[in-house]
């Protein structure tokens, strides 16, 4: 209650001069924090303000921001997003995303708020935390002040905007030395209402000193449609119905301590007319490995903030990225990885598939200071255009002031290959046949990467099904 | 072999192509009949591969004259799969590297359309297995092979051999091998000799594209053609390509030139 009472105090303050800026502020006040332990509460409602009296200066971003000169945000302003998404969802209707692998080492969160009735962390393996964080026990949160919105980058407007509205979160927190086989699946779904929706899932990871973990950060949408109780149909798919726009505004961080191992798949599969914005940002320590496997299929218009910062020499960072987008989405990647000790690698390949009228960003930057001499980066950006009109921006930002490093980049765009499809055809491959055969191969080497096989195959799948649509609807 | 009675597989009339405006083919007349083995022979870029790629139906090349009549029917508003599954089959003198494409999915999508197409239930990733494993033999591939992408990182000879095993599975009532016998050392010769001839049956036809007289020492052809300038100039039997062996083209460029000022 006290917590409570503070914020409200706060909110005079905190009101941005961006009057749509201050729409969404102002959804994010709704709802007190409620930990068990009152000090942390405190202290997170603190934080809190902070980031709303950061947002008083901000205004929504333009083409005219440097960082945002290909995407136009203008789409998603049109509509009033309503942080009251509150909806129920049976647990029939996530079996089909749950993933066997994850049985019960998995969080769901339906419109940014954690339901316990979806979620199974029932065996756990040894030596680990999955849980929501208004249920961790008192004496575990006061840890969490080092960690919790404590990584660089956080006063970017859309971090810090959900971090305004933090009230609770997906904990994922291994003790040192704790090898966790299983991976842990954070389950976002969306279930947009009447009036548009704004969901603000926040998710921290921590991988303590030489211990490893598998997290899958996925976030898709149930269709009314598809939330329907059980009335002995099968569920309908998305499409039936005109899909309601809603907002998800993601932030995750991940810290790789020492020595540490965090291997991270995030999908973003939000319905046709979703938007989506979404923060990664990872700290490693000194011998730490990461690894990124983003997905991005869906959305209208879809923003991946992926920010690595290493702190300690051979750190290992892999980044890989496949965005299979067509119709009107906008799907962009801003990815930094940023450099401050010697020995350092990377090694970053993201790849787009674009069909229709679709449009790619990619921005890659990598900051290798003088201080971080024998760093060894490598990106690549490939994109394959399925359509005349379909386009990408794409521009690595290497900035290398060290003089001893090995650090490459490049892009390339091309569409399937003439000569390729002739060979194919010759042997009988009908044309969508070598077509799909060719795109599939594209987007294989991704999706190979991926390490929970489950999840493998539906994704190849639902790349081939949004294919199919296509081809239905073209026909 | 040559038969008196037997069937005309292949039957291209005075036919002429060009790609992006500028003519490459400039009236090649070639009959082809089932149970026969053909050679066509001719210097660096005389045509030969155009003429191939022109009856697969590649799509850069434009048939400006002529006709095609395969299996007798023309084919020659025919899609390149088309006309794979009507039994054309065009062994590639570059077999394309696809990355990311398992060799195995590839053939085992290659065969099924040709059961689809026949009417046939597709065949499943196990019977298939076994039915590629025996075709392996005949060219001698390693079945780790089948693991790999299609093509990639496969040394030229590998590439030669996996052509031949796509011919071995498809069947193919005209198989024509763009060169599929240069650039490989004896033993890779004789391996794709010796699946050539196991292949050739009495109801189809091969056509050897070469540079060399060598494979012919094994695969013994029932003609031989000299491609020049878009056109064949000469025909004869084996014998012809032994001549070629010992006098080069040139007696073949001269005796054509005048051919052509007598007309
Ligand atoms: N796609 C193309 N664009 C432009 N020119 C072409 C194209 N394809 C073939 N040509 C030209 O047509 C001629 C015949 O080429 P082709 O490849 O058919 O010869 P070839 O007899 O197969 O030669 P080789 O023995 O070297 O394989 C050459 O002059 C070649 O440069
Ligand atoms: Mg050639």
């Amino acid at each position: 209650m006290n917590a409570q009472t503070s914020f409200s105090s706060k909110e005079i303050q905190a009101a941005s001069s961006d009057q749509y800026l201050n729409g969404l502020l102002k959804q994010c006040q709704g709802q007190a924090v409620a930990l068990q332990d009152s000090e942390t509460a405190t202290w997170l409602q603190q934080v809190r303000d902070h980031a709303s009296s950061s947002l008083a200066q901000s205004s929504m971003p333009t083409k005219r921001d440097e960082e945002w000169r290909f995407t136009d945000l203008s789409p998603l302003m049109q509509h009033d997003f309503q942080a009251d998404g509150e909806a129920s969802v049976a647990p029939s209707t996530v079996e089909g995303l749950t993933l066997p692998e994850a049985s019960t080492t998995r969080l769901v969160f339906v419109n940014g708020v954690y339901s316990h009735q979806l979620s199974d962390v029932t065996d756990l393996p040894k030596g680990v935390y999955v849980g929501n964080l208004s249920c961790m026990s008192a004496a575990h949160t006061y840890r969490l002040q080092n960690y919790l919105a404590q990584q660089e980058g956080s006063e970017e407007l859309f971090t810090a905007l959900n971090t305004a509205s933090l009230t609770d979160a997906a904990v994922i927190w291994a003790a040192p030395n704790q090898i966790v086989e299983t991976p842990i699946h954070l389950l976002f779904l969306s279930v947009p209402g009447e009036t548009p929706t704004l969901s603000q899932p926040r998710a921290l990871v921590v991988a303590h000193t030489s211990a490893s973990l598998e997290v899958i950060e996925q976030y898709t949408s149930l269709s009314e449609s598809e939330n329907r109780p059980n009335t002995g149909e099968l569920p309908a798919r998305q499409g039936e119905l005109p899909a309601r726009p809603y907002l998800t505004n993601a932030v995750t961080e991940i810290w790789a301590e020492e020595n540490a191992q965090v291997t991270h798949t995030r999908v973003q599969q939000e319905s046709q007319q979703g938007f989506h914005i979404g923060k990664s940002a990872i700290t490693q320590s000194r011998d730490s490995r990461y690894t990124c496997n983003a997905i991005s299929f869906g959305a209208r218009l879809s923003r991946h903030n992926l920010d690595v910062f290493c702190h300690g020499s051979q750190s290992d960072t892999n980044l890989n990225g496949l965005t299979v987008i067509r119709g009107e989405q906008l799907s962009d990647t801003h990815s930094a990885i940023a450099y401050t000790t010697p020995h350092c690698t990377s090694d970053q390949l993201h790849k787009c598939i674009i069909d229709d009228r679709a449009h790619a960003v990619f921005n890659g930057k990598v900051f290798v200071p003088k201080a971080a001499q024998l760093t060894n980066a490598a990106q690549l950006n490939r994109n394959l255009l399925l359509s005349p009109k379909a386009h990408v921006n794409t521009k690595p930002q290497l900035q290398i002031t060290a003089d001893n490093v090995q650090c490459s980049h490049g892009a390339t765009v091309s569409q399937l290959e003439a000569d390729e499809l002739f060979y194919l055809r010759s042997r009988g491959l009908n044309e969508s046949d070598a077509r799909n055969l060719l795109i599939d191969a594209f987007a294989a080497e991704m999706l190979q990467r991926i390490p929970t096989p489950s999840l493998r195959k539906t994704l190849s799948a639902s790349l081939r099904e949004g294919r199919g649509q296509k081809a239905e609807g073209r026909g | 072999m040559i038969r008196e009675n037997s069937n005309v597989i292949l039957s291209v009339r005075n036919l002429t192509a060009e790609v992006e405006g500028t003519p490459i083919l400039n009236g090649v007349n070639l009959e082809v009949k089932a149970g026969e083995i053909h050679a066509i022979m001719g210097r660096n870029g005389s045509g030969k591969s155009t003429l191939s790629k022109v009856l697969a139906g590649h799509p850069d090349y434009k048939v400006t004259e002529g006709e095609i009549i395969f299996q007798g029917e023309n084919i020659l508003e025919m899609e390149p799969d088309e006309r794979s599954l009507k039994g054309m089959f065009l062994a590639f003198q570059y077999p394309l590297e696809i990355p990311g494409v398992s060799t195995l999915d590839f053939l085992r999508v290659a065969y099924n359309s040709q059961r689809k197409q026949q009417g046939l239930e597709e065949m499943d990733a196990f019977d298939f297995e076994d039915l590629v494993e025996e075709k392996l033999e005949l060219v001698k591939m390693d079945p780790s092979f089948l693991e790999r992408s299609l093509n990639e990182g496969f040394s030229g000879g590998e590439k030669k051999r996996n052509e031949i095993l796509q011919m071995a599975l498809l069947e193919p009532a005209l198989g024509i091998l763009d060169e599929t016998d240069s650039g490989l050392d004896i033993d890779a010769l004789k391996i794709v000799a010796n699946g050539v001839n196991q292949l050739a049956k009495p109801d189809n036809a091969t056509v050897m594209i070469t540079h060399y007289q060598r494979i012919l020492n094994y695969v013994e052809p029932d003609y031989v053609h000299v491609m020049r300038d878009g056109r064949i100039v000469t025909s004869g039997g084996k014998e012809l390509a032994q001549e070629l062996e010992e006098r080069g083209y040139e007696w073949i460029e001269e005796e054509a030139v005048s051919e052509v000022s007598a007309q």
